[in-house]
């Protein structure tokens, strides 16, 4: 039942130096599906797969506006993402209250980051067991930023969370260069191809996938379906001449880093 | 200072010790902004005044704010003393960030627009008039809020007495692309004119200005005065009414 015997509550160290029910919530992430993002200098790009649990449902929504220059695509559970959606909406609008002007995306990210910390040194809470990419502008350009269930934050260039993320973050690794150039249009595409990885071979449709973009004269926004669909038909086209390439690589890596850094 | 105030329900409420601002103590008189070509000038005296005795004669009522902003106040200079350690608090807080982004003109603006009308709610006003005058990425701003939280923002503006006797002349005389010796001699006419008919005024002025370069204020300085007009000789002739 138990992994071992300090596990059982967020504040107690393990002699190597971990906190088992931190990494546990970090599990939760990596459970979730897919969720990336991609920045230039200007724009940012989130995309997320979602498919519905059952034929009967609709699918649970990933990705959140939280002002006109900031969104979030979450990754885990949906409801501790929406929990967090709500506080950043309202410290965005508080700082738009008082300042009339929009909440640098950094330090959004920092309240969010020491949020998520209280819950990993307190005995009576649970850590949040979502991962949340949030991508936003500021007066410094477009941001992108992964913030992690240990309270743990990092900007990226390029970044993929949930599951089967590694294979997106492969094909991230081999572009993300040529990003902080690249127009709008090309994040899109490439948002799209990272998404198309971690689907591993099931078809890339516009049904199974959200895609949200935010940048310089653009507020956050979700792009519809039919946008979406004709973009992916785009890129099968193109993508028909040239071979197809080989599926990503390996899930996991070792086990014995403390996932903390990750 | 205990009081009793009667709610609708027939409840007295009790507050006990607190004490308002009733009304001002030592005052500043006009602030005069205006934008020019190039930023923002602002401009008033250094006068204190202890009701209606010239108390202070070298009271510095324009403050740099941050890299951005300038602040003009007239009223109470405490409570002005009070509102420039809140925005040293703030604009501290904002660079400790250093992640480059700062407030600008309009976020401090805004920022004093909530803390006066907040005060006000409360009535507890901070007993001013304060002009923000800024310029952040090429754009020039200029904007009042005064100590019942009314903001605006406008090409020129002036506070107290200077609403009377500086505006009529900034509106007939004051043009988009003044130079800035030109808005220099516009401000001058207005001090003066302000110094003639405003007894609060002292002719010992401060000048400064701000542009994508940065903030000057200048040293402070008098201006030449000619008290021969046929209206000082006898004031009282040809006013009816008077005494």
């Amino acid at each position: 039942m138990f992994r071992n015997q300090y596990d059982t509550d967020v504040t107690t160290w393990s002699p190597a130096g971990r906190l088992f029910q931190v990494e546990y919530a970090m599990e939760a992430v990596k459970q979730g599906s897919a969720a990336i993002g991609l920045r230039s200098a200007t724009h940012a790009v989130l995309a997320t797969v979602n498919k519905a649990s059952s034929e009967l449902s609709s699918a649970q929504r990933k990705v959140f506006k939280i002002d006109d220059h900031i969104g979030v695509a979450i990754a885990g559970l949906t409801a501790d993402g929406r929990v967090l959606s709500r506080y950043l909406r309202n410290e965005c609008i508080n700082h738009a209250f008082v300042y009339e002007s929009p909440l640098p995306v950094g330090r959004l990210v920092v309240r969010l980051a020491d949020k998520a910390q209280v819950c990993t040194q307190r005995s009576w809470k649970r850590p949040y067991g979502v991962g949340l990419l949030v991508a936003g502008l500021d007066e410094s350009g477009a941001h992108l930023y992964y913030n992690c269930p240990s309270g743990n934050y990092f900007e990226y260039q390029a970044f993929a969370i949930g599951s089967r993320s590694q294979a997106a973050k492969t094909f991230l690794e081999r572009k993300f260069e040529t990003y902080s150039s690249a127009s709008c249009d090309e994040l899109i595409k490439d948002a799209l191809f990272a998404i198309k990885e971690t689907l591993q071979g099931e078809k890339l449709m516009s049904s199974i996938c959200t895609v949200a973009v935010v940048g310089v004269g653009e507020p956050f926004h979700v792009l519809d379906q039919k946008t979406i669909q004709e973009l992916i038909d785009s890129i099968e086209t193109r993508e028909e001449a040239p071979a197809a390439e080989p599926g990503a690589m390996q899930e996991d890596q070792g086990q014995d880093v403390a996932p903390m850094d990750i | 200072m205990a009081q009793s105030f009667e709610v609708p329900n027939g409840h007295s409420v009790e507050e006990h010790d607190l004490e308002r601002t009733l009304n001002p103590y030592v005052t500043g008189t006009s602030v005069i902004g205006l934008k020019y070509k190039d930023g923002i000038i602002l401009a008033a005296d250094t006068g204190g005044s202890y009701g209606s005795t010239l108390r202070y004669k070298s009271v510095e009522r324009i403050k740099p704010i941050g890299k951005h902003s300038l602040l003009g106040a007239s009223g109470e200079i405490s409570d002005f003393q009070e509102i420039l350690k809140y925005l040293d608090e703030l604009i501290i807080y904002d660079n400790m960030w250093d992640d480059g982004n700062s407030l600008g003109p309009k976020e401090v603006h805004n920022y004093l627009n909530r803390v006066m009308y907040n005060r006000r709610n409360k009535f507890d006003p901070l007993w001013n008039s304060l002009v923000l005058g800024g310029v952040k990425n090429g754009q020039k701003y200029l904007g009042v809020v005064n100590m019942i939280g009314t903001h605006f923002e406008d090409d020129h503006v002036a506070t107290g007495f200077g609403n009377h006797l500086a505006r009529p002349i900034l509106r007939a005389e004051w043009h988009a692309d003044l130079s800035f010796e030109e808005a220099v001699k516009l401000v001058e006419k207005c001090l003066l004119v302000l110094l003639y008919r405003d007894r609060s005024a002292i002719n010992k002025f401060q000048l400064a200005k701000i542009t994508e370069e940065g903030t000057t204020i200048y040293p402070r300085y008098s201006l030449k005065t000619f008290w021969g007009f046929s209206a000082f000789q006898n004031p009282t002739k040809g006013a009816v009414g008077s005494w």
